[in-house]
């Protein structure tokens, strides 16, 4: 056991050398788009932690990032009182705020199971771009409202986008840290004893209500740190900031990064990012099989692209980049218990 | 709240645009339940396999084709592609779990969507259907033609497909390896097969459905999206494996928010799929399984 | 030349092994018993049989090579009846009947189902009732029921005595016998209840963790010292 602890420390501090040392390789632009994808980072960890770990199927996830995403920029522009707040510290606000409508939301969830809650929990986010719409003056309508620009603090020589990088990626490996943490205890083993048996859990005295909520909860938590991430990085929310298809992009990540991993989430957060924005890119590529021709700028082209890449992902690895890891390095790691 | 101007005749009006809209929830809420109950899996791609059929039925009466000859042309279609694709993308991945299948569905959606928009281009386009659209007097109430096709065919379609679940042998083995498909093997029922038929049969409820409601909204890709989102509610109101349910739920959720969206202002038309959601939620609370779900009790 | 045939059977579930070299056979018209103890592999060798789990070596029935799938099997003439007896609890008892014989082409089915009607009364009773509202002894009843629908020409049948009173039990024996009499059925029946098996059964094998350790007639068995001490009780 001490070994595979080891290794799992070994790993952590490997990632954290290449997270720091990128965007000396990489251009500014790509800084920005390598900070979006640790924005979906953070909130696929949430959603590993619910659906990876305690079973349950949030098919709603954008809305709590678009609960994190307006706290930050109601505070930051409207503030308290007239007191406008840092961007920095609305992000611990925009989690709490998350999270507690994750432990609101978790309460009725706990009566409900499997597609049941998937389909309950996508009906809220069909229904919840709808509520700025509604009430006007404190969301901002449909015109939204608008941030201030993000800047490097103490003015540190960094551009924005190289900043936003480092202050995601650092909150993005603080957070998988605390995960990992939480799982390896005894609410990993709670959490996972729920998801396996819900009725073996209870009867080993698992108290399945607070697990889950608390699930719910933590999960609702990343989702909206991410949200504050992704608001301050375009500077600018409205309800479609935080589109449906948002949480449906969620769900994707989750599965082609692997139930039950954390690590492997990264590979999705970077597929849902690229697939979203690069589509074209892949279509170029592939106009270099013979017999394929396909116009890049043709409208349902990186629809069709997207979903045919899902497809494919998902027949080759059903359990995702996670399970391709484990596959990898399972048998790596056994020789190494074996011999120690 | 309440909007003030209520008369009968516009309130029976309403009614029948409920049970309009209601059939054709049900139609592919009724599809959702057939596989869901067969694989365990909701279908995220049944309204875009709808819309990709109904554009089919327009190709072909582009081409000269009237309604009634292209209709089973279309059904035949949509029922070789529902096995085909039950067959090529979803038995490979049918032991893996629920959310990568579930994916899967997810990403058919996006190609078939983005296949359509590719075809056929994203404007909206008029569907020429059966119905005529004018109204006749139903007790002092005008009420469209085409409204009541709608909804007798739909629950046609549902009626035979009720018979042919409870009468014929074939029904009977789709049922059986639904509900317990290792001894549906050890009888010598072909599993596989059944679940591709249980995909085909849902296909071909998805094309009645598009073809159905065409003539009712523009065609275009995205027809059938909100309305797939309704049938998912209709689905979840009456009961994820109840096909009684999932009409029943359908026809229900149609009424009651055509009703809503009409008389409660606050409600609007902005708030009727929220709306929906608020009620089902209410009623899942209450029962978990929907009107007559059941809820799998396990042993440990 | 023998119905059914066994040489060297192994068979895995993922990567634990459950039968390492099973060998037998069941002549036609012959009942025979596999006795063992939990985790023996009883219920592995039926399985193995009917294609229900990923077997290697060599199985024959009737001559042929024995098919993969269990589909396939219950084609050839083969009725397994499950461990937990696998009624479709939602379906009727009459539609669990006509399940049974949906193999067969040709034959009158209300003409079978009015046979094990016969055999069985009270499920006549309880024609349209759904199977898991059914007790348990009634469940054994309607799974054997079944069975006989599809005409086998060999029952497999996994622990019939589990959980039954013995009355019951005894019943279902004489069923049993009266089928292997009547309809020319051979049964490969798994036991854990060894007195009863040797009973009805005219040979037996000993299962011991994946392995034949003794086999030979009934009364062979009933004399064997150590089958008697481990599983007969005397």
């Amino acid at each position: 056991m001490k070994v595979k602890l080891l290794l799992e420390i070994l790993g952590f501090v490997a990632l954290t050398a290449i997270v720091a040392m990128t965007p000396f390789f990489i251009s500014d632009f790509r800084s920005r788009e390598f900070a979006i994808v640790g924005m979906y980072f953070i909130a696929l960890l949430g959603l590993g932690i619910l659906t990876g770990y305690s079973g349950q199927i949030s098919l709603g996830h954008g809305a709590f990032m678009a609960i994190g995403g307006y706290t930050t920029a109601i505070l930051s522009v409207d503030g308290i009182s007239g007191h406008q707040l840092r961007d920095i510290w609305t992000i611990p606000i925009a989690g709490i705020v998350a999270g507690l409508a994750g432990l609101l939301v978790g309460l009725p969830a706990l009566r409900l199971s499997g597609l049941y809650l998937a389909l309950i929990t996508f009906g809220i986010a069909v229904s919840f771009p709808q509520l700025p719409k509604k009430f006007e003056g404190f969301f901002g309508g449909t015109s939204g409202k608008i941030l201030n620009l993000v800047k490097a603090p103490f003015g540190l020589d960094v551009t924005p986008n190289d900043w936003m990088y480092y202050l995601t990626w650092g909150i993005a490996l603080f957070l998988l840290a605390v995960a990992w943490w939480l799982l390896r205890g005894k609410t990993g083993r709670a959490l996972q004893a729920i998801r396996d048996s819900e009725v073996a859990a209870a009867s080993s005295g698992i108290n399945l209500a607070f697990y889950k909520t608390l699930a719910f909860g933590i999960s609702a938590f990343y989702a909206g740190v991410a949200g504050a991430l992704y608001a301050m990085a375009s500077a600018y929310v409205n309800p479609d900031t935080f589109a449906i298809i948002l949480s449906v992009y969620l769900v994707v990540g989750l599965a082609v990064g692997g139930l039950g991993s954390l690590v492997g989430l990264i590979a999705g957060a970077a597929l849902i990012y690229f697939l979203q924005n690069h589509a074209d890119a892949v279509a170029r590529w592939l106009n270099h099989l013979p017999a394929v021709d396909l116009n890049p700028k043709q409208p349902g082209i990186s629809s069709l692209i997207f979903g045919a890449v899902l497809i494919v992902v998902m027949l080759l690895l059903p359990t995702g980049a996670g399970g391709l890891l484990r596959r990898l390095l399972g048998p790596l790691t056994t020789r190494l218990y074996t011999r120690s | 709240m309440v909007v003030a101007a209520f008369t009968w005749t516009e309130f029976a009006q309403q009614l029948a645009a409920g049970i309009r809209e209601g059939s054709i929830y049900a139609g592919l809420a009724l599809a959702l339940v057939i596989i869901y109950r067969s694989t365990r899996v909701i279908n995220f791609a049944q309204g875009e396999m709808a819309t990709f059929t109904t554009f089919i039925a327009w190709s072909l009466m582009n081409h000269g084709l009237s309604f009634w000859t292209a209709f089973p042309i279309v059904l035949a279609i949509a029922f070789v592609g529902g096995v085909g694709i039950e067959r090529i993308l979803i038995r490979p991945v049918e032991n893996a779990s629920v959310l990568t299948i579930v994916i899967v569905t997810l990403g058919l959606a996006l190609l078939l969507n983005g296949l359509m928009s590719m075809i056929w281009g994203g404007q909206n386009r008029q569907f020429h259907g059966p119905f005529s659209t004018r109204t006749i007097d139903v007790g002092g109430v005008p009420i469209s033609v085409q409204d009541i096709g709608i909804v007798v065919t739909s629950l046609a379609l549902v009626l035979l497909l009720a018979l042919f679940f409870r009468y014929t042998k074939l029904g009977l083995a789709l049922r059986a390896a639904a509900v317990n498909p290792d001894s549906s093997r050890l009888v010598g029922v072909r599993v596989g097969w059944m679940l591709a038929l249980g995909w085909g049969i849902a296909a071909v409820l998805g094309a009645v459905a598009g073809m159905m409601i065409a003539p009712v909204v523009f065609l275009d890709p995205n027809m059938m999206q909100t309305i797939l989102l309704y049938a998912f509610a209709a689905a979840v109101l009456g009961g994820l494996d109840s096909p009684v349910g999932a009409v029943v739920g359908g026809i229900l959720l149609g009424v009651t928010i055509t009703l809503l969206g009409r008389y409660v202002e606050f409600i609007g038309s902005t708030l009727k799929l929220p709306a929906a959601l608020m009620l089902i939620l209410v009623l899942l609370l209450v029962r978990p399984g929907g009107l007559f779900g059941k809820v799998a009790v396990r042993r440990v | 030349m023998s119905l059914l045939e066994l040489r060297d059977v192994e068979a895995r579930y993922g990567p634990v092994k459950a039968l390492h070299g099973v060998t037998l056979s069941v002549d036609e018209g012959e009942l025979v018993a596999v006795l063992g103890a939990n985790g023996a592999g009883k219920t592995t060798t039926l399985r193995a049989v009917s294609g229900t789990v990923k077997r290697d070596g060599e199985l024959t029935f009737s001559g042929a090579r024995l098919p993969r799938r269990a589909e396939a099997t219950a084609r050839a003439g083969i009725a397994h009846v499950p461990e937990g007896r696998g009624t479709f609890s939602e379906l009727s008892v009459w539609e669990n009947l006509r399940l049974g014989a949906y193999t067969r082409r040709r034959g009158n089915v209300k003409e079978d189902a009015a046979r094990v009607f016969n055999y069985f009364p009270r499920l006549e009773e309880r024609r349209d009732q759904q199977a898991g509202t059914l007790s348990g002894g009634e469940q054994q009843m309607l799974a054997l029921g079944r069975a006989i629908m599809a005409r086998p020409r060999l029952l497999l049948l996994d622990e019939p005595s589990l959980g039954l009173a013995p009355l019951l039990v005894t019943e279902i024996f004489r069923v049993l016998a009266t089928m292997k009499s009547e309809e020319g059925i051979s049964v490969l029946v798994v036991e854990q209840n060894a007195n009863l098996a040797l009973a009805h059964a005219s040979r037996a094998y000993v299962l011991e963790v994946g392995r034949v350790v003794v086999d030979g007639t009934s009364d062979e068995l009933r004399k064997n010292e150590s089958v008697r001490k481990s599983y007969l009780g005397y």
